[in-house]
């Protein structure tokens, strides 16, 4: 059988779910964020596989790829920044231990 | 088989297998090492499918970044030889299964759909990039663009804001 779209799907789908399952089962927030990181990388994956099996005249697949990666670097160094500042306060940074903010 | 059906075969059992060990791994270290190559296995999979311009991209970003950047704040919070405890077993065991029952519902509506429509891919070079990038017609990026260099601005000015040490204030 050749190697075609629902392949690459597999994949895409197998890897998003792995990083599902780390973040339901993580409760460090680094390893939190390693597992959304996992979950982008899904997502990109798919996005470049439509562009390539399903619509090849444009690159709009392409362009979502590239804006998801320069978002997600945004997004990881915001939640680096935040998750070094919970830990100068707490000391650690386990999800369980910060909740100053529950009411 | 052909060879690049095994290549392909190859990668994916790289990316799938370094994935699962990223987020079992007991210890933060070896966990971020085997995201870093779950992250390579991705830019071959962008090799493999011929987009060179993302390969490069995700490695730059991602293997030369975000993995980096993870790794020095693992440094920063952790001492180095702790491992992480052990989830509990019911949190596990629903995580695991909730995952397995998505991912088999997804499974299934894709192997039922019926993909079509197989325009051969265009060029795809780098100048073709930059030009759609900086296209302001209909169909152009150049908006997203900018609004992504203020996102990044953005963004930097604020990790600086939180994560500066401040003054201990008395109180």
């Amino acid at each position: 059988m050749e190697i075609g779209l629902p392949h690459l799907l597999f994949v895409s789908t197998a890897l998003f779910f792995i990083g599902a399952y780390g973040f339901l089962t993580r409760r460090n927030m680094i390893t939190m964020l390693m597992a959304v990181e996992l979950m982008l990388n899904a997502v990109n994956i798919n996005f470049v596989a439509f562009n390539k099996y399903l619509w090849g005249g444009k690159l709009d697949g392409v362009f979502f790829t590239i804006f998801i990666i320069a978002i997600a670097a945004a997004e990881t160094a915001v939640a680096i920044a935040i998750i070094i500042h919970i830990y100068r306060d707490h000391s650690n940074i386990d999800v369980e231990d910060a909740d100053s903010l529950k009411f | 088989m052909e060879f690049k059906d095994i290549i392909f075969y190859l990668i994916a059992s790289l990316i799938l297998v370094s994935g699962l060990l990223a987020v079992t791994s007991r210890q933060i270290f070896r966990s971020a090492i085997y995201l870093l190559f779950s992250m390579m296995g991705v830019a071959a999979l962008y090799f493999w499918l011929q987009f060179e311009f993302i390969a490069a991209v995700q490695i730059v970003v991602y293997v030369g970044g975000i993995v980096v950047l993870i790794i020095f704040s693992i440094f920063l919070t952790h001492r180095v030889g702790s491992d992480l405890p052990e989830p509990t077993y019911k949190r596990s065991l629903f995580a695991g299964l909730a995952s397995l029952f998505a991912f088999l519902l997804f499974w299934s509506v894709i192997k039922r759909n019926e993909f079509y429509g197989d325009q051969p891919i265009g060029e795809l070079s780098v100048h073709r990039i930059g030009e759609e990038m900086l296209n302001y017609n209909q169909g152009g990026f150049v908006l997203p663009f900018e609004v992504v260099s203020i996102l990044l601005l953005a963004a930097m000015i604020g990790c600086i804001v939180i994560a500066m040490k401040t003054n201990p204030v008395k109180n």
